[in-house]
């Protein structure tokens, strides 16, 4: 019986959030994400920060998608395949709480991580008002669609978790899956899609594409359309990890 | 609507359970009752059905057939309250091996809505003797440790029904004793049900003894009639000042008593028929030939002897 009951969900996401800062991972990872985010916002290849003198954090933004890719997946891949490795799954699916509970309770404390970290690069916002006067629509848009943004890199990343024993297996798997969606955003893909099937499935291919609606938010824009695709896109995949987590529980 | 049935004693009912893996029926069709004050032990070759059986009554296994009720209410149908009166021990005692037995306890004590859990840790970590190793990382632990942690979360809300997968496995001997000294002064106002593979700790702590082997159940006895079961049960050995008298192994073995009789050195062993106690029989019998004793023993059956017995048919 999963249901939506969400009895049990406050004490796993406290002991869940807890648990990033128990081991050196979730400093490592804050490091990196950082160090990796402030490098892409200034270098010459990427954001060109330093060189557009802009009072915009677009360089910084642009490539949130793309780190994501990589560092979401390492967030999400030990929260149930660790569970099922070392049986505390057993220990914690007969306590009484729900299996959607504990889900969304483990969800909920990955993507509070995630939300700090993407928090902590507020120094990138401080550079940018010494620039000029920034547009703060833009600028709070933008951590909105970016902690949204990783919302859906961590339900995907989380279903991979809950499907297999192994965290690296995970991790894979989740990485590719993500870039698929977001593959799925580059003008190319789109073209070359549409080239073979037509119109229709190039539109079909854009509406499912995460960067497309990432750029409306950046832009400023809080449309209902994109808000709505990051909000049915996370539901879709958690649901669909709790029902794989059901099945994988005893295996 | 209540779904109390019979006696409200009764805090396990299981019925007609059933669990396979592909062609392998791990659980077949195994029914018991587990009264209050019980102590059920388990007891089975590896592979016999007793983890699985024992993950269905808990809850997370789903069964294939069959019902399993906690309290009076179906372990399927009513998770969340079935569970609030479940202690479980899992298999090799799983804990989050980044936390301190502390933190551990707290979140095991909040996720089970415990009223006041300091104190509840407190009442736990004594009973346990937990309290030197509180603020250390799980995974530093000793086997030994580590299984009083998992019993220390299993006891934090003072469940009605208690399920133990094997709780003293890996367990020195001081330990076994302090564990097992734990669960029989646990027993009289709740269940336990574990599953052990040492027979001598069936018959320390349990009052019943359910042997399962292929999923079935093949014996529910008490510990005490399965011993008298047991082929060398009150067998006798009478060890003699010199040679054991030439005429005595004829004359014992005449005896309506005696299955059997044999000398072994300057030792006659006897084997009573039914378990009985011969040994005044034997006596009065070796007193007619006037021969001196030197020593008598008398060997309580030895539960895994019965256990090979029993168990070896079905293996093969």
């Amino acid at each position: 019986m999963m249901g939506f009951d969400l009895t049990g969900w406050k004490a796993v996401f406290r002991r869940e959030f807890k648990s990033y800062f128990a081991s050196p991972l979730g400093y490592i990872f804050i490091v990196i994400f950082l160090l990796a985010s402030g490098y892409l916002m200034v270098s010459r290849d990427f954001g060109r920060f330093l060189e557009l003198r802009q009072a915009s954090l677009d360089p910084l933004f642009d490539y949130f998608p793309w780190l994501f890719v990589v560092l979401v997946p390492a967030v999400a891949m030990r929260l149930w395949a660790e569970e099922r490795k070392s049986g505390t799954v057993e220990l914690l699916l007969t306590l009484p709480v729900t299996l959607a509970g504990t889900y969304v309770g483990k969800f909920l404390a990955g993507w509070s991580f995630l939300g700090l970290s993407i928090f902590l690069t507020w120094p990138a916002v401080l550079q940018v008002m010494r620039l000029g006067d920034p547009d703060w629509g833009a600028i709070l848009c933008g951590y909105f669609g970016s902690l949204l943004a990783a919302g859906a890199f961590l339900a995907v990343g989380m279903l991979f978790s809950a499907a297999s024993k192994n965290q690296v297996v995970a991790f894979i798997l989740a990485v590719s899956a993500s870039i698929v969606f977001l593959l799925l955003g580059l003008p190319e893909t789109q073209e070359t899609i549409g080239s073979y099937l037509g119109g229709f499935a190039e539109q079909i291919v854009q509406s499912l594409s995460m960067v497309d609606h990432f750029d409306v938010l950046k832009r400023g824009l809080l449309e209902l359309r994109a808000v709505l695709f990051f909000v049915i896109f996370t539901l879709v995949w958690l649901v669909g990890g709790m029902l794989v987590l059901q099945r994988t529980k005893t295996a | 609507m209540s779904q109390e049935q019979g006696s409200p004693d009764v805090l396990i009912r299981v019925n007609s359970l059933s669990k396979s893996y592909g062609a392998i029926r791990a659980v077949d069709s195994i029914s018991f009752e587990v009264r209050k004050g019980d102590v059920l032990a388990f007891l089975g070759p590896n592979g016999a059905g007793k983890t699985t059986a024992m993950k269905m009554i808990t809850g997370f296994l789903e069964p294939d057939h069959g019902t399993v009720e906690l309290c009076g209410h179906n372990v399927q149908e009513h998770p969340i309250q079935t569970r609030r009166n479940l202690g479980y021990l899992p298999e090799n005692a799983p804990a989050y091996g980044d936390m301190t037995p502390r933190g551990f306890l707290e979140f095991i004590g909040e996720a089970r809505g415990v009223a006041d859990t300091p104190s509840a840790i407190d009442r736990v970590v004594e009973m346990t003797n937990l309290s030197e190793v509180m603020s250390q990382p799980i995974e530093t632990l000793s086997k030994g440790f580590k299984r009083r942690v998992g019993l220390a979360q299993a006891l934090i809300h003072d469940p009605a029904v208690l399920i133990l997968d094997e709780p003293t496995d890996g367990l020195d001997p001081n330990q076994k004793a302090m564990v097992q000294d734990l669960l029989s002064s646990l027993s009289s106002d709740r269940c336990i049900v574990l599953s052990t593979h040492i027979l001598d700790e069936a018959e320390r702590i349990a009052n019943r003894a359910v042997i399962l082997s292929g999923g079935r159940i093949l014996v529910d006895s008490t510990p005490t009639e399965l011993m008298a079961r047991a082929g060398q049960h009150n067998s006798v050995r009478v060890v003699f000042e010199d040679a054991v008298p030439s005429d005595i192994l004829e004359a014992v073995q005449s005896e309506d008593w005696c299955s059997a009789a044999s000398v072994d050195g300057t030792a006659l062993l006897v084997e009573p028929v039914a378990g009985a106690n011969v040994v005044n029989d034997l006596l009065n019998t070796i007193n007619s030939f006037h021969a001196r004793v030197a020593d008598v023993q008398l060997t309580e059956g030895r539960l895994d002897d019965l256990f090979r017995e029993i168990t070896k048919g079905v293996a093969a």
